[in-house]
């Protein structure tokens, strides 16, 4: 069994897309992650949906339910003394903590690492903010929107297709939530190196996450070519030739690079003697004819399914893929075969397939998926079994709103 | 930077990895390994030479000779900074032979080949095992190592495709977005995090580990949630450019200048109103169309369009600042060239500088995240094409050095 974070305790004081998925991923690798929400409202993931037949309900929503498996939950309010009083007792107990308060929020509540550490020196604190802790924009405001845009990959999409279709048009964000899902691997990487840090010294430290850092270094491979070679992308950027063509139900991605590959497309397109079309036979040639080799790639494209292209070229070894929706993901064979979504049962939301893990271990194994928590699930177990509050405490501070 | 006062030493050090990577999607968690403090040995060859020493990304400098193109690779620079370079050509026995004797003093393996090609070499985890039994091994591929489309070639843009982010990418009426190299990136930070687990297992227990990465799996993660909306309602979610279901104004407005461009995202009343005041418009305020979030909502097209009209004879940086003055989240679509001298990044040395023996002095951007106890550090500049030979075989594994010409000459080390 793969559950290498067993007996890691972490705290997550976060909401959305980032800090829940550095909690998630490192609760699924075994680590007992308890999500501190805001009493009665939670996390604002719970608002935000898809949910079941459009109905908003705060059990039920998609991105809080995807984002936040295998996790207890307690509501607290540490803005109250009680509250702030609670939360510092929990911190002390637990190995990380992952919080993305804006930076000195915690120092105003009174919960800043330093004073967390007096209590628990081995303290990992990961902190999560658009722009980090420090540096002339710390305190700026964004959204995903905002933060995608300020690493440079967003000025880079979506690219030459769209851009020649669509000349007057500005560049887009990655889509869905990307860039905010980016700043949550690469922090729940630094608390994985820092828990390594933590072994071997005994001491904690605070790691300063910043989202726009996080995506921006996603980009070396373009940053290096426009500091070193003076190329600097922008959405035009496109395929020398080949490149992404529209086909009976969606879109595809064909691009013979080799001359070999040239050779296998040209041949499953049933006609082989455009690999030896001077053209077209080698890869200058096909760069300097990139127009006519496209007419006759889009021509053979347009007739056919998207999977139909893929499922007969890919095994050539030609590059070629097809943009897959939602619903061809949950259909997909290969993901079939290696068991790539799972079956979640949560007790009001009910069994949903989640996608599960991109990562197979040869230890083999896993432990099963637990739902993601209702709201203040575990206020009984944690603060009555694990800080020791009377249970009649509890209806005391859930009136007065701390919990 | 935030401080605290202990100096602990490296997260990673005293770690050594093993790096038979290619490009991108594997020498990413290798680099960032190495930024923690690992020791990364890079196995390259001549005989197959690293696709980010290749054209277009190494190019000849007048009066260079072709030899050194190799290293005259910014690219190859950035994804492999601090790593150490070993020739080896994996055609010869003895070069297998090596690569199990770096192995028997790693703790780390990562490749990027196709499934199956380390195995046909002699270099596949349960052989690696056999020099090494608690070697931590992270093989990177398309669609993972199991399954019908294990053999399938990949490379970025696929994964893009394959992994549905294209799909949800780009205008709502236009087609699918085309990722690059980003995407080799995300599958790499997605391998960095396994490796990391299985390290921290490894201190615990002991045991190695053998990791199957399936790229396209990586790059599905981060549309879980159009992957719900699907599963709870058959539901399949589209592109929407850069709109925010129920958010307006929320999107990307020229500005005067070269194409240039501003971010501005109102999430509720207060900031809509504080947004009126700023650009002077009291009169949006009044607009029935606007008058609360649905309402912007449903009249968005009508807003985009006033609100560029105000853009689009501003400066994007200072009306950036202007809305953010009065706590509105606005930035600007920054491109490559301004990243590079933004101040703010400046200021948090989110930008270093390497003294590159043939590129000479080069930035590159710093280790993506600030260690308060264990700095993340770029010590050194990528290798020049087998540069650390000598280290790598003579001094870490004993090789004489009349074995190690021997070698070279036969094309063992090369």
């Amino acid at each position: 069994m793969f559950d290498a974070l067993a007996g890691v305790t972490v705290l997550e004081y976060a909401g959305f897309v980032s800090g829940p998925y550095c909690g998630k991923l490192l609760a699924e690798m075994g680590a007992t992650v308890l999500k501190v929400e805001e009493p009665v409202r939670g996390d604002p993931a719970r608002r935000y949906g898809p949910f079941p037949s459009g109905i908003p309900h705060r059990e039920k929503s998609g991105l809080f339910l995807f984002l936040n498996t295998n996790k207890q939950s307690v509501t607290l309010n540490p803005t109250s003394p009680t509250g702030r009083d609670l939360f510092l007792r929990l911190a002390a107990k637990t190995i990380i903590l992952i919080e993305d308060r804006r930076p000195g929020e915690m120092a105003e509540m009174g919960l800043d690492y330093p004073k967390l550490k007096e209590s628990n020196p081995g303290l990992v604190q990961v902190s999560i903010t658009p722009y980090g802790q420090d540096g002339p924009k710390a305190s700026w405001k964004a959204n995903h929107i905002n933060t995608f845009h300020a690493s440079g990959e967003g000025y880079t999409l979506p690219g030459g297709m769209t851009n020649a279709l669509f000349p007057e048009r500005g560049p887009v964000a990655g889509g869905v939530h990307l860039g905010e899902y980016d700043a949550g691997l690469m922090a729940a990487s630094a608390a994985v190196a820092a828990l390594l840090a933590r072994e071997a010294s005994g001491a904690g430290q605070q790691v300063d996450i910043s989202k726009q850092e996080a995506i921006m270094g996603l980009s070396r491979l373009g940053m290096a070519q426009s500091m070193g070679q003076g190329i600097v992308y922008d959405r035009s950027r496109s395929y020398e030739y080949g490149g992404i063509f529209g086909c009976r139900d969606g879109y595809v991605i064909l691009y013979p690079r080799e001359d070999s590959q040239w050779k296998a497309l040209a041949e499953i397109m049933g006609r082989p003697e455009l690999a030896e079309d001077a053209r077209f036979r080698t890869r200058p040639a096909r760069i300097e004819n990139g127009a006519a080799i496209n007419l006759v790639l889009s021509e053979w494209a347009s007739g056919q399914g998207k999977e139909e292209i893929y499922y007969q070229v890919a095994p050539s070894g030609c590059p070629t893929a097809f943009f897959s929706t939602p619903e061809n993901a949950h259909h997909s064979p290969q993901f079939e075969a290696r068991e790539f979504f799972e079956d979640v049962t949560h007790p009001m939301a009910g069994t949903l397939r989640h996608p599960g893990r991109p990562y197979r271990f040869g230890a083999g194994g896993r432990p099963d998926t637990k739902p993601a928590p209702t709201l203040g699930q575990h206020n009984e177990k944690i603060l009555c079994g694990e800080l020791g509050l009377a249970p009649q405490e509890l209806s005391r501070l859930g009136r007065g709103g701390t919990i | 930077m935030i401080s605290d006062g202990a100096v602990l030493k490296a997260a990673l050090a005293g770690i050594r990895v093993l790096d038979f990577t290619n490009l991108m999607a594997g020498p990413f968690p290798s680099l960032l390994l190495g930024f923690l403090g690992a020791e990364v040995i890079k196995v390259e060859s001549n005989t197959r030479l690293d696709a980010a020493r290749r054209p277009p990304y190494s190019f000849q400098t007048p009066g260079q000779t072709a030899g050194g193109a190799a290293d005259n690779s910014p690219v190859f620079n950035s994804v492999n900074l601090n790593k150490l370079s070993v020739l080896l050509n994996l055609k010869e026995p003895q070069a297998i032979d090596l690569g199990h004797r770096l192995a028997a003093i790693s703790d780390v393996v990562v490749e990027n080949m196709r499934p199956g090609v380390m195995d046909r070499l002699g270099l596949g985890y349960s052989q690696l095992r056999e020099s090494n039994p608690t070697i931590i091994m992270a093989s990177i591929s398309g669609a993972g190592a199991t399954g019908p489309e294990s053999s399938y070639p990949g490379y970025a843009p696929a994964f893009s495709a394959l992994g549905g982010l294209g799909h949800l990418t780009g205008y709502s009426d236009g087609p699918p977005a085309e990722m690059h190299d980003s995407v080799d990136s995300r599958i790499g930070a997605t391998a960095l995090f396994a490796l990391l687990t299985a390290l921290f297992r490894r201190r615990r227990t002991g045991h190695g580990e053998f990791i199957d990465l399936s790229s396209r799996e990586a790059i599905t993660m981060f549309s879980g949630e159009a992957l719900m909306e699907y599963t709870m309602n058959g539901v399949v979610q589209e592109r929407r450019g850069n709109e925010e279901p129920g958010l307006a104004p929320h999107g990307c407005y020229q500005c005067s200048g070269d194409d240039r461009w501003l971010t501005i995202a109102v999430v509720n009343q207060e900031q809509w109103q504080d947004l009126c005041r700023v650009t002077q418009n009291p009169k949006w305020l009044s607009d029935p169309r606007f008058a609360d979030a649905l309402k912007r909502w449903d009249n968005r097209e009508a807003l985009d369009q006033l609100i560029q009209d105000w853009t689009l004879t501003r400066d994007a940086g200072e009306t950036a600042e202007l809305l953010q003055q009065a706590g509105i989240a606005a930035d600007i679509s920054i491109d490559g060239k301004e990243l590079a001298a933004d101040p703010h990044l400046h200021a948090r040395k989110t930008w270093d500088f390497v003294e590159h023996p043939i590129l000479g002095h080069i930035q590159v951007p710093s280790p993506p995240w600030k260690f308060t106890g264990t700095p993340a550090t770029i010590r050194a500049p990528g290798p020049l094409l087998g540069q650390h030979n000598g280290y790598v075989l003579g001094e870490l594994l004993g090789v004489e050095r009349e074995q190690m010409d021997q070698w070279v000459e036969n094309g063992v080390v090369d």
